[in-house]
């Protein structure tokens, strides 16, 4: 029997495609009107025709495991797109601009007069206890004063719709070309949907990151030498790497692929000699960048690649220290932060978070400990963290304790209950939970995203989106209903 | 092109085309040990000095018996030139570059690999053995025929076939050294096993219908060296394996040190007086030719792979990482 949305259950958390009262939300009509229209056997087609495009696509991810190193995956894909109004997406995506621009004022700051420390709007400790704050960094002024050009912010959306900003990833941030594929393969088993829908194209990604990459080449010319630099094919993005690299058109290269010569100028070694580099799209950690300034044991990164840097022969994206941001104290201040360099009422909020290291505030979380999460400063992939209804008394002893040790490192939320969105489970479509990554661009323009990769966790009732622990994705469809 | 990418795709060739040849190369000892008899039987040590790993193979067995042979020409990891290594480092390589490679490229030498280990003990099988060997040389023609029709035939392609052409020439050298130690010359009424030795080696290079048609005569020793090396057709005559290794150095950029070490390589092949050539200067003169390969891929090495830093420190640093 085909899908019947009205035997689909909104109850709870905010569901982004169904209302409660079981009718779809406008945006998503056309989808749903279509989907239901389909029989069972029709549907179950549609899925396989999915994944065996995935298959034939080759979209995978790469998983470690001892016994067989690393194994690809495939890319686990739900056919039923997660819709948001266009009128919605873009008051988001005015948020994530405002946000991102005052991020790169914010990390210029750390990395110069430290105004913002001065005029105590973000507390001085954060500073010395900064993770990814790097002091070879101190006075530099990248192209632009732009430090994070890429940037991947999660977005979550509560009970009452509202939509958060979860974390800022300023490092590596991944995921871009799974967004991309994503449209890809729903083009080819839904093409009919986009015939009924007016819903907006991603494509345009990989050349708007070539333009902004191009526009921060120290030698000013018409077709910059941009290369995208891997950690290599053991890297769980490397699909990724190299699918941005062929998109671009731009070599994806090995720190064993560059040197940096006398003249602190960057080259990578090809069959016609030493070809001068001018931007790096680096998909490798600060730490394992530079052997001469960083680990020493590093042996994916380039000697001397700081230096060039620093000279401005050579620009990085992101720019190394960028993750001085990428701090979950500092996402807590980055309303006040938006204020303060921009003098603007941020458009996008924050899920309320306490700082541990203030003190009202950690004896507020713990206090009550049992309706909050509480999360590392530094960590990512939701490592060490405490969900506290959730948590057994042990657990929250322990996390107690750790809060009070090392306040710094700490901060707490309450727990958000993410929206749903219905998804193909055998024959019928459940609620399951999901966020979005959108991808900020920031260059000698600002460019977002449409939409965003929206992870899902595909096992009932769980909020962990991960692909390496049951998530998968979906298309996101941004919707111009007026367009209709 | 990185250099890097090159010189993986030629390494690639190069690791299939040994695999493929050394699977040629036991199968034709093989078959001379079948055909000769018992009193000049020179058992399995030649392949060990033809595939020069005297050193390497006396560290790991003791006696080099047909077992110990196959084994170490065949699944051993200790020895980089056996089959099983040099598919092995065919497959690291090229997983590398599946970005660059096509899908089937990567399955192909994947299942080629996978069968090659699983049924290694049938290298060991004197029943089994001429099948095994026969698959693996069918695998890694498959390889060669899936990059000639899928790949884009570009500077890649040309590494590509440069390393295979340089890695068949040499290993054709080899095989036709098995016959170098000559042991029947010495027995006077051996002259019916004579030309069965050639007939071996011919048939072991999959070259005895194209030698028949090619000379229309009988198999004689100095007109099947005279097809081995130097004839103009013939896919695996050393002069053709230069001939067209020369053509693809020619897309190349930064071509001249390499070209003309190649191209002087090519006359000597080709004016070699063939027929004076007794057993032991056909020996010398194939050592002198693997030396003459051996220099040409160090300078393709040079030229190519291994671009040099442009400053002085940069190239200690390489240096001392290398010491």
């Amino acid at each position: 029997m085909a899908i019947r949305w009205k035997q689909y259950q909104v109850k709870g958390p905010y569901d982004e495609l169904i209302q409660p009262s079981g009718k779809p939300r406008q945006s998503a009509q056309p989808l749903c009107k279509y989907v239901s229209s389909l029989s069972d056997s029709e549907l179950q087609e549609r899925k396989a025709a999915a994944e065996l495009a995935i298959r034939v696509m080759g979209i995978t991810f790469t998983v470690y495991s001892e016994q067989s190193g690393s194994i690809d995956r495939e890319w686990p894909f739900d056919i039923i797109p997660r819709v948001i109004p266009k009128s919605e997406w873009d008051k988001i995506e005015n948020g994530l601009r405002q946000r991102v621009r005052a991020l790169n004022l914010f990390i210029n700051d750390m990395y110069h007069e430290r105004r913002v420390l001065k005029d105590k709007v973000v507390p001085e400790e954060i500073l010395a206890s900064s993770k990814n704050f790097r002091e070879q960094c101190i006075g530099v002024n990248p192209p632009l004063g732009v430090w994070a050009h890429i940037c991947g912010s999660d977005l979550v959306r509560d009970k009452d719709g509202t939509v958060y900003v979860l974390e800022d990833n300023l490092r590596v941030p991944s995921g871009v070309s799974y967004m991309l594929e994503n449209r890809a393969v729903m083009k080819r088993v839904l093409p009919e949907l986009f015939e009924h829908c007016s819903i907006l194209p991603v494509d345009d990604y990989p050349s708007q990151l070539y333009d902004m990459l191009a526009s921060i080449s120290p030698r000013p010319s018409e077709r910059p030498e941009v290369v995208v630099l891997t950690p290599g094919v053991y890297n769980s993005a490397y699909y990724e790497h190299s699918y941005l690299a062929q998109q671009m058109g731009a070599e994806l290269v090995q720190g064993t692929d560059l040197v940096v010569g006398d003249d602190d100028c960057v080259y990578m070694r090809t069959i016609e000699g030493l070809a001068r580099v001018d931007v790096i799209y680096r998909r490798i950690d600060d730490l394992f960048l530079d052997p001469e300034t960083f680990r020493e044991d590093s042996t994916i990164g380039v000697a001397g690649l700081m230096r060039a840097w620093k000279k401005g022969n050579v620009a990085l994206a992101n720019a190394p220290g960028a993750g001085v941001a990428d701090d979950k104290v500092v996402y807590a201040y980055v309303p006040a932060i938006i204020k303060y360099y921009l003098g603007e009422e941020p458009l996008l909020p924050n899920v309320p978070t306490y700082v541990c290291l203030e003190k009202q505030a950690r004896d507020h979380v713990i206090a009550n400990l049992d309706k909050m999460v509480v999360k590392p400063a530094n960590e990512s992939g939701g490592y060490g963290m405490l969900v506290g209804p959730h948590a057994s008394k042990r657990e929250r002893e322990k996390f107690k304790r750790l809060i009070r040790k090392d306040p710094r490192n700490y901060i707490a939320q309450p727990l958000v209950s993410l929206s749903t969105t219905p998804t193909l489970v055998d024959n019928h479509v459940e609620p399951r939970h999901v966020d979005i990554r959108p991808f900020i661009l920031s260059g000698a323009r600002t460019f977002v995203t449409t939409g965003g990769l929206t992870r899902v966790a595909l096992r009932k009732g769980s909020t962990v989106v991960n692909s390496s622990q049951g998530g998968g994705s979906k298309d996101t469809w941004i919707v111009d209903s007026e367009a209709l | 092109m990185l250099s890097r990418v090159a010189e993986n795709l030629y390494w690639v060739a190069r690791y299939i085309e040994r695999a493929e040849n050394t699977a040629r190369l036991i199968n034709v000892n093989a078959n001379l040990l079948l055909d000769l008899p018992k009193t000049v039987a020179f058992g399995w040590n030649p392949l060990i000095e033809i595939t020069g790993s005297e050193a390497l193979f006396h560290e790991l067995y003791d006696e080099a018996n047909e077992r110990n042979v196959i084994k170490f020409l065949t699944g051993d990891a200790n020895n980089p030139g056996s089959i099983m290594s040099a598919l092995q480092s065919a497959r690291e390589n090229v997983r590398t570059m599946r970005d660059f490679l096509p899908r089937e490229a990567w399955e192909q030498l994947n299942e080629l690999y996978l069968m090659a280990r699983t049924q290694l003990s049938s290298a060991l099988s004197k029943h089994k053995r001429y099948d095994y060997l026969r698959s693996i040389i069918a695998g890694t023609q498959q390889m060669i025929g899936i990059f000639a029709s899928t790949i884009t035939h570009d500077h890649g392609y040309d590494f590509l076939r440069l390393g295979r052409y340089l890695e068949r020439a040499d290993m054709t050298t080899r095989i036709i050294d098995v016959r170098s130690a000559d042991l029947i010359a010495d027995h006077g009424d051996l002259t019916p096993f004579y030309n069965i030795q050639w007939m071996s080696v011919l048939r072991s290079m999959s070259a005895y219908q194209m030698y028949r048609r090619q000379t229309q005569g009988p198999v004689r020793r100095v007109d099947v060296l005279r097809f081995l090396f130097q004839d103009r057709q013939f896919a695996r005559s050393i002069y053709y394996c230069l001939f067209h290794a020369e053509a693809f150095l020619r897309h190349l950029p930064r071509n001249e040190t390499p070209l003309q070490h190649l191209m002087q390589l090519q006359r000597i092949v080709s004016e070699a007086d063939l027929y004076q050539l007794k057993q032991q200067d056909l020996h010398d003169f194939i050592d002198e030719l693997q030396r003459e390969l051996a220099i040409i891929h160090d300078q393709i090495t040079a030229t190519y792979f291994a671009v040099a830093a442009p400053d002085k420190t940069t190239t200690e640093r390489t240096s001392a990482l290398q010491a």
